[in-house]
Formats: C-alpha cells, sequence, structure tokens
C-alpha cells in the first residue's frame, strides 16, 4: 500500500513541477531558472510543514504527500544542471545566487512549514 | 529552460511555444516521477536516514541523480518524449530537494552542527561534481569537440 501512495503522490508531483516550471519560465526574460527554486522552496514548505506534525502525522499521509509529491515535485538533479549550465554560459553571478537562494530559501521555508505546524 | 533547454527563452515565439503542453508528455512526466520516487523510497529503506547522522541513503540518492541527468542531458537532450520521461519523469522524481532540506534542519542541533554543514555543503559540492561528470563523461564519449572545449 506504501508503494501505491509513494508511486501516485509522485505522479502528481513530477507533472505539477514541470508545469510550473513552464508556468514561470514564460513569465519572464531571463537565464535564471526561477521555476526550479519555486518548486523546491514549495516543497520544502510543504515537507517542513508535515515534518513539523512529528507523530500525529499518519503514515499514509506521509508516504502519498511526503515521499511521494513532495519528494517528486522537488529536485537536485535539475537544480545541479541549471547551476552547471549557467556556469558554462558564464553568467557565474547567477550561478551563484541559484545556490545561495535555493539553500536560503529552502531552509527558511522548512523552518517555516515547522512554525506553521507548532 | 530546465525542461525545454532547446527552447530560447528570448525569442517571444519560442517561449510561447512552453505554453503549450502535450497531454503525452505530462503521462510520461507522471509515469517517471512515480519509478523515480519508487526507487528512492526502496533506497531509503535499505538506507535510512537516523536522528544525528549523516543522511547517507538521501546523499548517494541526489549524487547519483545528478551524475545521470549529466549523462541523459549529453546523450539523449533532443529526444521529445525520452528526455521528459527519464529526465523531468524519473530523475527529478529519483532526486529531492525538500529531503535534503528536512535532513538538514534536523541535523541543526548544537551537538550536530558539523553534521548539518557537512551534509548541506557535502551534498552541494558532490552533486555539482556529479553533473559535470556525467556531462563531460558524455561528450568525450560521443566526440562532440566543439562542445569538449566550452
Amino acid at each position: 500500500m506504501t508503494l501505491v501512495l509513494v508511486f501516485v503522490g509522485a505522479m502528481v508531483g513530477a507533472p505539477l513541477r514541470y508545469l510550473t516550471d513552464r508556468a514561470v519560465q514564460i513569465r519572464h526574460d531571463s537565464v535564471f531558472p526561477w521555476g526550479t527554486m519555486t518548486v523546491n522552496v514549495v516543497g520544502c514548505l510543504v515537507l517542513g510543514f508535515l515534518a513539523g506534525l512529528g507523530t500525529s502525522l499518519p503514515s499514509a499521509v506521509a508516504a502519498l504527500v511526503g515521499t511521494g509529491f513532495c519528494g517528486a515535485l522537488t529536485t537536485y538533479s535539475t537544480f545541479s544542471y541549471e547551476t552547471l549550465r549557467l556556469v558554462e554560459q558564464k553568467a557565474y553571478l547567477y550561478a551563484v545566487m541559484n545556490v545561495l537562494i535555493s539553500l536560503i530559501a529552502g531552509l527558511g521555508a522548512v523552518f517555516l512549514g515547522y512554525a506553521l505546524a507548532a | 529552460m530546465s525542461v525545454d533547454p532547446d527552447v530560447d527563452v528570448h525569442i517571444p515565439a519560442q517561449r510561447r511555444e512552453m505554453a503549450r503542453t502535450h497531454g503525452g508528455v505530462l503521462a510520461v512526466i507522471g509515469v517517471g516521477g512515480g519509478l523515480g520516487a519508487l526507487a528512492r523510497y526502496g533506497i531509503s529503506l535499505w538506507l535510512p536516514t537516523t536522528p544525528g547522522h549523516f543522511p547517507l541513503g538521501t546523499f548517494l540518492i541526489n549524487v547519483l541523480g545528478c551524475f545521470l541527468i549529466g549523462v541523459l542531458m549529453v546523450r539523449w537532450g533532443q529526444r521529445p518524449l525520452l528526455r521528459p520521461f527519464l529526465g523531468v519523469g524519473i530523475l527529478g522524481g529519483f532526486t529531492t530537494f525538500s529531503t535534503y532540506a528536512v535532513e538538514t534542519r534536523a541535523l541543526l542541533t548544537p551537538g550536530d552542527v558539523p553534521i548539518a554543514m557537512a551534509y548541506l555543503f557535502g551534498t552541494l559540492a558532490a552533486a555539482m561534481l556529479a553533473v559535470l561528470a556525467g556531462v563531460a563523461l558524455m561528450r568525450a564519449l560521443t566526440r562532440k569537440p566543439a562542445e569538449v572545449a566550452a
């Protein structure tokens, strides 16, 4: 049952990442990967909230929304690939900003999620 | 840029092209994402994250996924359905930023800050080296001299 929940959650999370990335990227004229940053920060907020609920979180919800949905909504592979692309395009400032903002905003979103769950 | 590296967002006509979405692409991304997430879940059972310890399972998942996306984007970067299935779907579903951030936060307790920092920056460094290695390896194997020089 857990396997089904993880799969179903990810089946929603991964296409939502794709659609969000498109929706964000068509709205600005820049090589900066705002789309991936958006899904990563939103996923951190949701997973932070779930983690903040602690043991009161039903295991089925953890599998469906946490492992499945949040895990698939967020991505490290696209984050690292886009950072490498920025470096190869000699957009060094963007590359550094992408890393710093992603880490700070991602961790900040986790803390905010925890606070909201408390 | 991430999902469609062949689309130049500076050209309005190409940017609009990104607004159109085909159901088939969403379907393969959904299935790929589900499969990637199952693989991640399997590894998390094999190498579970325990409080106060370096989250090795998630670390390996993210570093492996970054190496593979480097390989994928050089070798199969132009395939219309295969690329979203493998890249956005499987590798996107496999790797995770949210678990990484939550695990880092959990390690930010007085005694575990060094582990938190090692995990936070160790994953970043290893992931960047892995994607670079994947790209460099496939460029060398597919012999694209112009890109190897880049």
